[in-house]
Parts: structure tokens; sequence; C-alpha cells
């Protein structure tokens, strides 16, 4: 990751900054109340900014979404939004764990805590709605969906 | 209350003559707002034009305008106060100290000079060096934000700077108040001493019971608090007055003590209360100048603002090569910084009781007049050559 670098702006906020891969300085305003700044430099005059875009706090949320969250995230929240007492975890398959190299349909998990896995993050990638037969491996994070209760079950299985 | 005791054919013409003037005033916030400038010296000129002789005769609501326009100061200072936190103050302290003091030699030493070429007494003098001295936080954060230069790397080095200059005023203000009120050498030594002690105590406790006191404030409304707040405000303020401090420190100071969420909170809820209140302190304060007494300081004011306009970009120019920014970068910075604002003139309205009072009222509005236009106009012009950013701000209408 690129080094970001931090200045206090007395009276406004802080300001973040970092250069991207392809060399162009990027910055991020946080005013005090919320809102935000996003500084794109200019390459001809790199202590000015070429466009600068307000953002609310609505519309911080939103652009990290965007940035940040996947496909599954968005789908699950909705999911989440229209059943009341259904809860996401994310389980992490730590190296060691006993189902490094176990499949899915090994935990039995849907019997035993009626949870369900719908999808797991390897890597960059993610696998929606993995088949019983899918194998974990070390650093996949389970992504699964039940009761608060079955779900600290399942990390402890997963974890375990 | 005067206003409350007048009788009911008084109030109907007090009301009416305020009401016009707020209405007079709205329209040049209005102005002020499309053409992209501060609003306050429209205010002076609105006052010039109104005051002495002028179009609307002001004197029975003389009173109540009066104490508005000095609770504007209040306000004002205690908005200042409230703009920082401990920790911005920490660390424009630390690298805003060594230009800040550049600024304070440079710009308030013409200032001291020109006062005593014109004959003035000391009091006088160290008045005006005040004035030429702080650039305005309000106008300087305005010209940032409306050219969209709040991200450039040029900026921490003016915002350090206004902070250094705003905590030195913490300073200035109050040992300023007790040479006015003079004396003989003695007197004035010990109101000094005491108006420094006064506001180390006032910091002291500030830093010691500020949290403490933002915690306990903050458990109200919003009603709750903009009264309290309001009213630890006035209290200060007229205890330090007491004291011969200025007044305007103390409220200053409670800014200063107030952190975290309390902070900002108050902030929003003092705005338009001291946008209001500060709008009548602007045009009160040029009511009193008769504009025939600006025409012999004229001449004084345009030198002074050439030579301070000077001084000013020089400093500008040094802080922000000290933090590696190109000369671009510099120009901008050395040219945002010389619009004089609001201390200038509360700095001004402190010389009131001096013989020379009339004078120093009339230069300094004149002054901040000057540099008012010449500072925002020079710092667009050097942007030159290159189209101020490309700006989405879905706030902006």
């Amino acid at each position: 990751m690129a080094e970001i670098r931090e200045t206090q702006l007395p009276g406004v906020g802080v300001r973040h900054e970092f250069t991207t891969d392809s060399g162009q300085a990027l910055g991020v305003i946080s005013h005090r109340g919320g809102r935000k700044e996003i500084l794109i430099y200019d390459r001809d005059d790199p202590d000015a900014c070429s466009g600068v875009v307000h953002l609310t706090e609505g519309d911080t949320r939103t652009l990290s979404e965007l940035l940040g969250a996947s496909q599954v995230t968005h789908s699950l929240a909705a999911v989440e939004q229209h059943i009341e007492g259904l809860a996401i975890d994310w389980i992490p398959i730590a190296a060691g764990s006993t189902f490094d190299g176990r499949s899915i349909a090994d935990g039995m998990f849907r019997t035993r805590t009626g949870v369900s896995v719908v999808a797991v993050v390897r890597d960059a990638d993610t696998v929606a709605a993995p088949r019983p037969d899918f194998v974990f491996s070390a650093g996949d994070t389970a992504v699964c969906v039940g009761t608060d209760e079955g779900l600290s079950d399942v990390r402890a299985l997963l974890t375990g | 209350m005067t206003l409350l005791a007048a009788t009911s054919a008084e109030v109907a013409v007090a009301f009416i003559e305020i009401g016009a003037i707020a209405i007079g005033l709205s329209f040049l916030a209005l102005a002020a707002g499309r053409v992209g400038v501060s609003a306050v010296p429209l205010y002076l000129i609105a006052g010039l034009a109104f005051g002495e002789g002028g179009i609307i005769d002001v004197t029975v609501a003389e009173g109540f305008v009066a104490t508005t326009a000095e609770i504007g100061v209040l306000l004002l200072l205690l908005s200042m106060g409230l703009e920082y936190s401990t920790d911005e103050l920490r660390s424009g302290m630390r690298s805003g100290a060594l230009p800040g003091i550049v600024d304070a030699i440079a710009n308030a030493g013409p200032g001291v000079a020109v006062g005593y070429i014109l004959g003035w007494s000391t009091p006088a003098a160290i008045l005006l060096g005040g004035i030429t001295w702080v650039s305005s936080s309000g106008i300087v954060s305005k010209v940032l934000s409306d050219l969209g230069r709040m991200g450039n790397r040029e900026t921490p080095a003016v915002l350090n700077l206004l902070v250094f200059e705003d905590l030195a005023m913490a300073v200035y203000l109050p040992v300023a108040a007790a040479l006015v009120v003079g004396g003989s050498p003695g007197d004035t030594a010990a109101t000094v001493a005491i108006a420094l002690v006064a506001v180390a105590v006032i910091i002291g406790l500030g830093l010691r019971f500020g949290d403490t006191l933002s915690r306990s404030l903050s458990i109200g409304s919003d009603e709750t608090l903009l009264l309290a707040v309001f009213g630890l405000t006035l209290v200060v303020a007229g205890l330090a007055q007491q004291l011969q401090v200025s007044a305007a420190i103390g409220a200053f100071l409670v800014g200063l003590a107030l952190s975290g969420e309390v902070q900002h909170r108050a902030a929003e809820l003092i705005g338009p209360l001291r946008d209001l209140s500060a709008a009548v302190f602007f045009v009160f304060f040029s009511f009193r100048i008769n504009p025939a007494d600006l025409v012999p300081v004229l001449v004084p004011a345009i030198i002074l603002a050439a030579v301070t306009s000077a001084t000013k970009f020089g400093t500008g120019w040094y802080a922000a090569r000290r933090l590696g920014v190109g000369t671009r970068g510099r120009w901008r910075a050395a040219t945002v910084l010389i619009a004089r604002g609001e201390f200038a003139i509360v700095v001004a309205a402190l010389g009131a009781s001096l013989v020379e009072g009339p004078e120093i009222a009339a230069l300094g509005a004149a002054y901040v007049l000057i540099t008012d236009v010449v500072g925002p106009v020079a710092t667009k012009f050097a942007d030159r050559g290159r189209r101020s950013p490309m700006t989405v701000d879905p706030l902006a209408r």
C-alpha cells in the first residue's frame, strides 16, 4: 500500500494524501462536521488541485461502498433488511484450522446449527453460493447467514 | 433595557429603524455572496453611508444597537475560539511559531511606525500595529474554500499562520486594552500585569477544566447548550472587562476551552446569532465614523496598505517556502493573507476612548477596505494562467 501522509488543517479538519501507482497524487480532506473533499492534484503544479469533489456523509458511504465492498455484501445487506433476526458473519479460515482442506459438506453446518455458508471470499474473488463439495483452504473467509447463536457455533467450529 | 422602557411610539420607530438596517444588510450580504467577496467591507461601507448625517437617523435605537454590537464582538471572538481544538493549536503553534514571529514583526512594525510618524501617542501607535498585523481569518478561509484551495499544499502554511495570529491576539488584546486605559507608567505596568495574569488563569482553567465543562454541557438539548454557552461567554467577558482585560479575549478563551462534540455543536448554534450581531458590530463601528474624517487619513491608509501588503506577501511567501511549496503556491499563499478584517476592526474599536480615537477608527476602516479589495483580487490574479479546479459541490447552489 502507498504511504499515506497526514496533515492537520487547523480550523478545518485533517488532510490525507497518497500517490497512486500511476503517479497521480490524491488527497482527502475530512472536515470536522463529517463532510469530505476528494482532491485530485494537478500534475503541472503539484501544490494545487485540478479537481475537487465535495461529499456529504451519505456520499462518502456510497463511494466507499462502491470502492471497497463486493457485490455479496450489497445483496446480503438487502437480505438482512428483509428478514428480522437474520445475521451475517464473516468467518476467516485461519492456517491450522481443522477445516483447512475440508469441504462445506464435511462441516454439516446447516444440520448442526441452521447456518448457511452463502459465499466464500478467496483472495480478491468471491465464490457466491458455494456447492456443498466446496473445499476450504487457509486464508478463505466464509460468509455465513443464520441466527446469532448459530453463527457463534459455526465460528467455534471453523476457527477450532 | 432602554428599549423596553421607551414609550410605544419610540419602540415602533426603533423596530422600523433596526428592521430597515437589517433588510439593507441582507441585500449587501446577498450581493457579497453573488460577487464572492466577504460581507465585512460592505457592512463598513453601509455604516459610513448611513452614519453621521446619513440617510437614517438611529438616535432612538442607538442604545440597543450599541449593546448588540458589543455582543457581536464577543460572539465573533467566541466562534474564533471554537474553530480550534487543542491538538490543532499545538500543531499550529509548533509549525507556525517561527513564521508567526516573522509575521508579527514584519506587519505590526510598519503600523507602529506610521502611528509615530503621524505624531500619535504610544497606545495609539500600538493599536495601529495591531490593525496592520493580523490577517482576516474569515476572509482568508472564505477565499480558500471559494477558490478550491483547501487541499493545496501551501494551505497548511496559511492556516498555521492564522492560528498563531489568533492566539497572539489573546495576549495582544488585553495588553493593548490596558495601555489604552493608561495612567502613570506604574499604573499601566500593573494593569498589563493583571491582564496577563488573568489571561493565563483563564487559559489554565480552560485547559484544566475544559473537558469537564464540555462534558457537563453536552447532556442538554440544543436550547440548553445555546443558552449556557451564550451566558458563560457574557459572564467571562464581563469579568475580564472588570479586570481591565479586554472582554473580547474572555469570549475567545471560552471558545478555546470548549472541546469535542460540544465545540462543534456550539459553533453551529452560535453561528446565526454571531452573523447577526457581528454584522451590527461592523455597521455600528463605521456608523460613528464621519465620512469627512476619511479624507485626511486616506494617504496614510494607502501607504500603510501598500507597505503591509508587501510585508504580508513576504511573510506568506516565506511560510509557504518553509513547507517546500513551489513558486506558484508561494504566490497563492503570499497574496491570500493580505486581507485584514475582523480583528483589525476589533482593535480599532478598542481605541475609541483615546484622543486619536476618531482618527484610528477612520484609518482602520479605510485600511481594512483597501486590503479587503486588494487581497482577494491579488490572490485571484495569482491563479491566472491556470483554471481554478473543476469543483463538484452538491451543496453550492
